[in-house]
């Protein structure tokens, strides 16, 4: 039964991580870099929903809301104000300059929040639901986190396949020169995608804190980490393989935290991401691309 | 003198005369404000650290900027380097009573020992490309840090103790952890010093600029130019891009061994994630491939954020926006211009005297 | 016996045959074309006789030796040298630096003779310069040796990348499209270097052109690829009159 246990467990965290993995590998199919500051707008979501909830009483939804609207705006700013001038740079200023977004959004928070952690509230109330005589128990935010990673999955699937924004996105990604001469508006279309990809962090902050109920400035750096890792696990780029990826991963977290060591559970994430690679170089569904002699 | 002439002028002579001179003369200059008592206690504590970052920058350039691999683990390096170096310098401290020798051995072995890991590291990981091998650079520096921070290591007349995740050993009467798990080492005696640092610096750019201005040297950066035609003329890629891995390695574990024994407690998440990007934040800023850049640009950066105090707060994010805004301005459309015009110049001028040699 | 022997060989990416049943012999000292349309699979055969490319069947042997399955680096140190039809210099490095890592397994010391600069460092430095600075000579490169690569013209491009091949003493010298951009002038002068270069470097050369004038007025003899298959092979003459020959460049 905690075999069980765990796997839910796995499985909701794994829910988390593939949702902010899907952001960054929208971010990374169409700006072709590593946002480093993605897990830092996590943080920003997680603050914006502790404060609309504690400081105003907001409703806990309208929380949600709001963080969402400020991360979506947030990822716009950072796009045009920081990403943007650098797109014809090589691409490690670009991640140079992620990281000092990143360093900028911590210590922002750092000064406007202190360095204490704060006590969230999950935002999803109801007691845990007990099966087979209380032998296992399911909280309601985990059944919420992974209902909502599925349909977030399933909605970026048909968005990307079905719409024509979802097209121009693709098209973008693949070739920015080519799309803009098709008449897309390259600029709108990267906005666009950050937008995205920085809402979809904002949800998963507001998850990942009522799951894990501690907020400090520097919440979203690690899981920013592992959801990347995460994202090239399942093949950077594939919005089905950054869903896998995540959930795999926060299942292997779970277990090698459970039957091996819980101080070693990132070193056996690592090594596991590590094998894979080596493997399959382009990750479990990634798309393979050789240079052209 | 006339040959002295020609080295400089010629690009490689230059770098190098520079990267010494700055060197040189800034040790100079600290050293004689050091002996006029001129120097506050908080710029002194950090003479050591800028050395080891400075060789962390130099050899971290030779992965990123020569090599052109992009790795983010090099503080993983620098983390086997510090703690095999602090237990080298532990055990050998009954027998070797002369500290500047005590420390010279205890680098030697912190290199081997990062180099070891470099190879372990390296052998597998380098077929990847680019972002990939970057992610699997990350997450081994992560491994290592995560391993370390669950290593226990005593030492009695019996002599080493080793365990992993607890510590499943009982040391005799008058034995000592060296490595205590998550509280890492503590209790070290501080054996480096400025001039000692002074001096792996001295060695470190000599090696490194020795080898950039080498037949290894310029093979490296075919592998880096274009791997294909590197292939095409003979140059075994995998080799080359090994070597350049594990000298890098090396280094970064010279400079963790200087850097550890610089303080009594060390613990491994001082060499996490964090500490790499900072490392490559020196090698970008400094310049790929711009090895004086990446002294500089240590120095600048290492000493930045303690001049800041005075700011109190809002130090990291003045740090973080002056990042920023440095970024920007280095790939900015002005500066791409002024550079731009220079290689136009060249071009226009290799087009003259074609024409003029025709 | 011939020095390059090609036998049946064929190469399928995925459900593409690129190349099938391409069968070659070239002499020692010879100086023969490959040439076809675009899209002929001129490249992949350079791509298969340099170990870029795996090929799928076929046989190919340099001076009897068996090159199928060796790495690039390793063919290279066999004897063959080539050139790309998009350059590929090393652009950081100056054309002087270009050609001598070129000469990277012509002149050797060690690794710690490349850190510490001691023992023979200097000596092959300066016998590496002379060799290079011969061969830059030949291109009418010398001029420009210590400008980086990246900034030289296109046509003194396409030339520092043959005196990069050469460097590396080749017994076999492909060239894939050397003429590519330049203009009727460039063209005429390249040509008469590639003769010259054959002549003082006892080097075979085999290249692609897919204009057949040009290679016409060089080259003794010439083998016409279409959709990966042999069309014709003979000498310049031949081929020129084979009517399958012409109606593959100007259609039906």
């Amino acid at each position: 039964m905690s075999f069980l246990s765990h796997l839910i467990n796995g499985v909701s965290l794994g829910s988390i991580y593939a949702i902010i993995a899907l952001g960054y590998t929208m971010v990374y199919g169409i700006a072709k870099m590593l946002n480093f500051a993605h897990g830092d707008v996590i943080m920003v979501g997680g603050y914006m929903s502790f404060c609309a909830t504690v400081y105003l009483g907001w409703p806990p939804l309208a929380g949600v809301a709001l963080a969402v609207i400020v991360c979506t705006a947030l990822g716009i700013v950072i796009e045009r104000l920081a990403y943007k001038p650098l797109r014809m740079a090589p691409s490690l200023a670009v991640l140079i300059t992620a990281i000092g977004v990143s360093y900028f959004l911590q210590n922002a928070a750092l000064l406007i929040w202190g360095s204490s952690p704060k006590s969230f509230t999950s935002v999803v109330g109801g007691s845990p639901i007990a099966l087979f005589g209380g032998q296992l128990t399911i909280s309601p935010v985990t059944i919420v986190t992974v209902v909502t990673c599925v349909i977030i999955m399933v909605a970026l699937t048909l968005f990307t396949s079905k719409s024509k924004a979802g097209t121009a996105m693709r098209a973008v990604s693949e070739d920015k020169g080519a799309a803009q001469l098709m008449g897309i508006n390259v600029n709108t279309t990267i906005s666009l995608t950050f937008a995205i990809g920085s809402g979809l962090a904002a949800i998963a902050g507001v998850l990942l804190c009522s799951a894990y109920p501690t907020l400090m400035p520097t919440t979203g750096a690690m899981p920013g980490i592992k959801a990347f890792t995460a994202a090239v696990f399942g093949g950077i780029g594939s919005i089905p393989g950054a869903f896998v990826g995540g959930v795999l991963l926060g299942v292997i977290e779970i277990f090698a935290g459970a039957y091996i060591s819980t101080q070693l559970s990132n070193a056996i994430v690592f090594a596991v991401l590590i094998v894979v690679l080596l493997v399959k170089p382009d990750g479990l569904l990634g798309k393979r691309v050789s240079e052209k002699v | 003198m006339q040959k002295l002439k020609r080295y400089a002028a010629s690009k490689a002579g230059r770098d190098t005369l520079i990267s010494f001179g700055i060197v040189i003369a800034a040790f100079i200059v600290m050293q004689s404000l050091l002996a006029a008592d001129a120097v506050s206690s908080l710029l002194e504590s950090l003479l050591v650290p800028i050395c080891a970052y400075i060789i962390m920058a130099v050899s971290l350039n030779l992965t990123v900027g020569i090599l052109g691999e992009l790795s983010l683990g090099h503080a993983g390096f620098m983390s086997v380097g510090a703690f095999s170096g602090i237990v080298a310098a532990t055990c050998l401290s009954d027998m070797v009573a002369f500290e500047p020798l005590l420390l010279a051995i205890s680098i030697v072995i912190g290199g081997i020992c990062a180099a070891i890991a470099g190879v372990i590291i390296g052998v597998p990981v380098l077929r990847l490309k680019g972002d990939y091998l970057a992610i699997v650079t990350l997450a081994f520096g992560e491994i290592i840090k995560n391993i370390i921070n669950v290593l226990y290591i005593g030492l009695d007349s019996a002599g080493l103790h080793f365990s992993l995740l607890e510590q499943s050993f009982t040391l005799a009467e008058g034995g000592e952890m060296v490595i205590n798990g998550p509280m890492g080492v503590s209790g070290v005696s501080r054996i480096s010093t400025f001039t000692s640092g002074f001096v792996l610096v001295l060695i470190t750019l000599l090696l490194i600029l020795n080898l950039i201005n080498s037949r290894a040297g310029r093979a490296i950066m075919s592998v880096r130019d274009n791997k294909i035609a590197a292939d095409s003329i003979g140059i075994s890629t995998t080799r080359y891009k090994l070597m350049a891995f594990v000298i890098s390695a090396a280094f970064a574990g010279m400079a963790g061994t200087l850097y550890g024994l610089n303080y009594t407690t060390v613990t491994a998440t001082r060499f996490d994630f964090n500490t790499s990007i900072l490392i490559l934040v020196f090698v970008v800023l400094g310049g790929l491939g711009n090895i004086w850049g990446s002294i500089i640009a240590a120095t600048l950066l290492t000493v930045l954020p303690e001049i800041l105090r005075e700011v109190g707060d809002f130090r990291m994010l003045i740090y973080a926006i002056l990042l920023i805004v440095m970024m920007l301005f280095n790939n900015s459309s002005l500066k791409r211009r002024i550079l731009e015009k220079r290689g136009m110049r060249q071009m226009e001028k290799a087009e003259r005297s074609g024409k003029e040699g025709a | 016996m011939a020095m390059l022997e090609v036998t049946s060989l064929g190469i399928s990416f995925g459900g593409l045959r690129a190349v099938d049943e391409l069968s070659m012999k070239i002499e020692k000292g010879g100086l023969v074309g490959l040439i076809g349309p675009n899209g002929a699979g001129k490249t992949t055969v350079f791509n298969m006789l340099t170990g870029v490319y795996r090929p799928t069947d076929g046989g190919i042997r340099l001076d009897g030796e068996n090159l199928i399955g060796k790495k690039p680096h390793d063919i290279c140190r066999l004897g063959v040298a080539r050139t790309f039809q998009n350059i590929r210099l090393f652009g950081g490095l100056t054309v002087l630096d270009n050609v001598k890592t070129g000469l990277h397994n012509q002149v050797t010391y060690s690794l710690a003779e490349s850190l510490l600069h001691l023992g023979s460092y200097r000596k092959k430095e300066r016998q590496m310069d002379e060799k290079a600075l011969e061969l830059l000579g030949v291109f009418g490169l010398e001029n420009v040796a210590d400008y980086q690569a990246s900034n030289l013209p296109y046509g003194k491009q396409r030339k520092l990348e043959i005196a990069r091949a050469l460097a590396t003493d080749p017994k076999l010298l492909l060239l894939d499209e050397p003429a590519a951009g330049m203009n009727p002038n460039e063209t005429g002068e390249l040509m008469e270097t590639i003769e010259l270069v054959r002549k003082r470097f006892g080097v075979t050369v085999l290249l692609i052109e897919h204009d057949m004038k040009l290679v016409s007025g060089i080259c003794e003899y010439l083998y016409v690829l279409n959709f990966g298959r042999l069309l014709a092979a003979g000498t310049p003459g031949e081929v020129l009159q084979n009517p399958e020959v012409v109606t593959a460049y100007l259609g039906e």
